[in-house]
């Protein structure tokens, strides 16, 4: 068992089928998983790999299909049968309660108790065992800190530790280290190693290549519900996953060009953002150029965004667009002078999910599509169809709910109502995050389309791979301060992750 | 939209079978009684619906109503203030207290229900000690200005009614025609992302606690003319709690986000249908509430089945 991967499957799904309304999830999907593997399962957004994933959970049921469990027919009707089975999914939004303490989470539901009729809580024996837990771990924690005092990555360690507890044999990470620093990530890789070497299959399910190779010993492709190919340890290499995920060669992907430098658009000085470092912040972004901005998570980036576009009012500092001091007290300012912010996460700050695709396009532009404060509806369709066509969202139609869309699609819709108003300086932060290879290469392409309109854009991203892709120019942040600036030609992941981690 | 002809099939169910078992009920008499009541209780329904839409509450809507029932005949019958001053103040007054209500939720960031809860008592208090718990009224006079609920259009509509439609449609118009309602629509599902859209979600809430507390205030008014006797003690006492169960019964969410003008008018009605049906059916008077609520709690839990029936018919993929 140990090591290498054991004759019989420890899971196996044969022949997967599921329909929801209008869509066919899963097309005659097959994985095999054997104990002591990592398997990455891969595939655009919409290709069924959170469907098969959740069907192994026990969240749904296929309409056809069976699953064996070391060998044997069974079922997995409910998420608590899954858990029996040793099945544990950690999903990308994590479940835990962050007012409650690590110990407290890892035993939720099962804790120890002492007393017996009126069953009081043993607390001794919870921190006991979760501190050997954590040990294991490598984490360095008290059992009784409060869960929203850790960093995600460690919140993530004790969604494991909390998986382990449960004798878990198989455990599913949905995008894993979407929200995490490189260190981190780094941390994550080496416990999922030490996992394997005890037995347990990891299944990795990730939008992240790089990761994917670094760590999968075997690669599952899905597309459109269907298996498109399976890539062992060996054959294991980026391109060779892009064209089995998208059905065509990378070439057709986007290319880095240098752009064409203008005129100042933005102009910050000093700006000192309120927080932990009350570090002054001065920098220029140029028309038509793509600057990305680096750093890890927490270093202040999205406060910094979040303080030029008027979310949280920066203590002192001024801020030029075009050569013009502008004040910017809220967002509405910012949206006056032609300051954009797109901001990270689509489902809370960027969409109105229940709303249609269209009146989610028009909403922060509709001062321009109205008379006399009533809605001009015909132009708010005409320009709702407009950006769904230059932005090719794939949904029904502009009247379907956002929510039904996938969140490539939603991504798109979000950066339709921003871009609809035309700005001067676009800060996008993470714009491509948990989104799929087509949608992401879409969105580069568009930024790139924005910076030849001379546009300014700023790329706050933690994904390297994205900021050397697209950026003319990289800022990067450390602890709240601009760590420095590399151009173009000085780009590489070391160069940058020196910054990021303040190592010179 | 589904939802309001959800409601509007359960009124007529109810006319219904009211009617079958008592014809007195379907007589146009009692029918525009029923039609009265729901005008004056619909127009502070509306209030309600503004800042429930925003996922707010306003508790204090029946001791406003109170305090402006008290406030207009004392000012207009005791101590001799022109009619339309005595609209502007209680006009002043209402929208002050909402102003309030509006600036304390968004700037203090106290929860709504703790702020008008405040209001409820205070309210009440001070309609008491102005009149030193004496009874107001206009007596015999002002005939011509109660006419305003007491006239009948056409000889049979009554005026509260009237009044209702006419504020029903201004307020649909300005919910699902302006930027403004969208606005509101919009920060009441997801107030960051309306912040985020460089909508001053601030200014909107302050808004619609002005709205329910003008709507309050002018209700108060129309009850006070519609009774001619106004205990201050006791004068609007629950009725934030109709206004809201007719908010409710017609499809506000009180997560916020949701709710349509019809809807409203028609869970008012609902709620006065209830109520008129109770005294026909020689239902025992001390049961009236037990009935309301019965029914009240029937209408969500159907309406939240039905909902889930048909979320589960359309899971969302990935």
């Amino acid at each position: 068992m140990m090591g290498k991967p054991a004759v019989t499957p420890f899971l196996e799904a044969r022949g997967i089928y599921k329909r929801f309304p209008g869509v066919l999830a899963l097309n005659n999907a097959n994985a095999t998983f054997f104990s002591g593997e990592v398997v990455a399962v891969i595939g655009e957004n919409g290709a069924g790999k959170s469907t098969l994933m959740k069907i192994l959970a026990g969240i749904y049921h296929p309409d056809e299909g069976e699953v064996l469990l070391e060998g044997r027919e069974g079922k997995i009707p409910t998420v608590s049968r899954a858990t029996e089975l040793g099945i544990a999914f950690i999903h990308q939004e994590l479940n835990l309660s962050d007012n409650l303490s690590i110990a407290a989470n890892i035993f939720l539901g099962r804790e120890p108790r002492m007393l017996k009729p009126l069953n009081f809580i043993n607390r001794k024996a919870i921190n006991r065992k979760t501190r050997e837990m954590l040990e294991r771990l490598k984490m360095d924690c008290s059992p009784a800190m409060m869960v929203r005092e850790l960093s995600i990555g460690h919140q993530q360690m004790v969604e494991i530790a909390k998986a382990l507890s449960q004798n878990a044999r198989m455990i599913i990470m949905d995008e894993p280290t979407s929200s995490l620093t490189q260190h981190e990530t780094d941390r994550l890789f080496e416990l999922i190693r030490t996992l394997k070497a005890r037995g347990v299959c990891i299944v990795y399910i990730s939008h992240r290549l790089v990761e994917v190779e670094q760590i999968a010993d075997r690669v599952i492709v899905l597309r459109d519900g269907q298996n498109s190919g399976e890539l062992q340890r060996a054959e294991i290499d980026h391109d060779r996953m892009v064209s089995l995920m998208v059905g065509r060669a990378l070439t057709e992907f986007y290319q880095h060009k240098a752009h064409k430098m203008g005129e100042p658009r933005l102009e910050v000085s000093n700006l000192v953002v309120p927080g932990r470092s009350r570090e002054p912040i001065s920098f220029t972004l140029h028309a038509g150029e793509v600057v990305g901005m680096a750093g890890l998570v927490g270093a202040g980036r999205t406060e910094l965004a979040q303080a030029i576009f008027g979310i949280r009012a920066p203590l002192s500092g001024t801020i030029k667009v075009d050569g013009q001091l502008v004040r910017i007290k809220k967002p509405s300012d910012a949206i006056d002078t032609g300051i954009i912010l797109v901001p990270e996460d689509r489902r809370t700050h960027g969409l109105i999910l229940e709303f249609a695709v269209r009146h989610n396009i028009a909403l922060s532009s509709l001062k321009r599509y109205q008379r006399a404060k009533f809605i001009r509806e015909k132009e708010v369709t005409r320009l709702a169809r407009t950006m769904v066509d230059e932005l090719n969202v794939k949904t029904t139609s502009i009247e379907s709910e956002t929510a039904m869309l996938s969140g490539g699609n939603q991504q798109k819709v979000v950066l339709a109502k921003w871009i609809s108003l035309r700005p001067k300086v676009l800060l996008l932060d993470e714009p491509t995050r948990g989104v799929d290879v087509m949608s992401k290469s879409e969105i580069y392409q568009l930024i790139e389309k924005m910076a030849s309109q001379g546009i300014a854009v700023l790329v706050v991203s933690s994904d390297l791979e994205e900021i050397l892709r697209i950026s003319d120019r990289v800022l990067v942040m450390h602890e709240g301060k601009l760590a420095g600036e590399l151009q173009r030609r000085q780009l590489s992941e070391e160069a940058v992750m020196n910054l990021a981690t303040g190592r010179q | 939209m589904k939802k309001t002809v959800g409601i509007f099939a359960l009124l007529a169910a109810i006319f219904l079978l009211t009617s079958a078992v008592e014809p007195r009920f379907m007589r146009v008499g009692n029918i525009m009684n029923m039609a009265r009541w729901t005008g004056l209780y619909g127009i502070i329904a509306i209030g309600a619906c503004f800042v429930i839409i925003t996922g707010g509450i306003d508790l204090s809507i029946g001791s406003l109503i109170g305090l402006a029932g008290s406030l207009f005949p004392l000012l207009v019958a005791s101590k001799g203030v022109h009619v339309v001053l005595g609209f502007a103040l209680v006009f002043m007054l209402s929208l002050a207290i909402g102003l309030i209500h509006g600036l304390l939720v968004t700037q203090l960031k106290l929860q709504p229900f703790i702020v008008t809860l405040c209001g409820l008592f205070i309210y009440r208090g001070v309609a008491r000690s102005i009149t030193g718990e004496i009874n107001q009224g206009f007596g015999n006079g002002f005939q011509g200005l109660r006419l305003l609920v007491k006239y009948r259009l056409f000889g049979v509509i009554p005026m509260p009614f009237v009044i209702l439609i006419l504020l029903g449609i201004i307020a649909a118009l300005f919910l699902n025609r302006t930027i403004y309602g969208r606005y509101l629509l919009a920060l009441g599902r997801n107030e960051n992302a309306a912040r985020f859209s460089g909508i001053n979600t601030d200014r909107m809430v302050v808004c619609s606690y002005i709205i329910c507390s003008l709507l309050a205030g002018f209700g108060g008014i129309l009850f006070a003319l519609d009774q001619n006797s106004v205990q201050p003690s006791t004068f609007g006492n629950f009725y934030e709690l109709y206004a809201i169960a007719g908010a409710v019964l017609g499809g506000c969410s009180l997560r916020g986000g949701e709710g349509t003008i019809a809807g409203v008018i028609c869970g008012t009605a609902m709620v006065e249908v209830i109520k008129n049906a109770v005294f026909f059916l020689n239902v025992a008077t001390e049961s009236e509430f037990t009935v309301i609520g019965v029914v009240i709690l029937i209408g969500v839990t159907v309406d939240e089945l039905i909902k889930r029936f048909a979320t589960n018919r359309i899971v969302s993929r990935e």
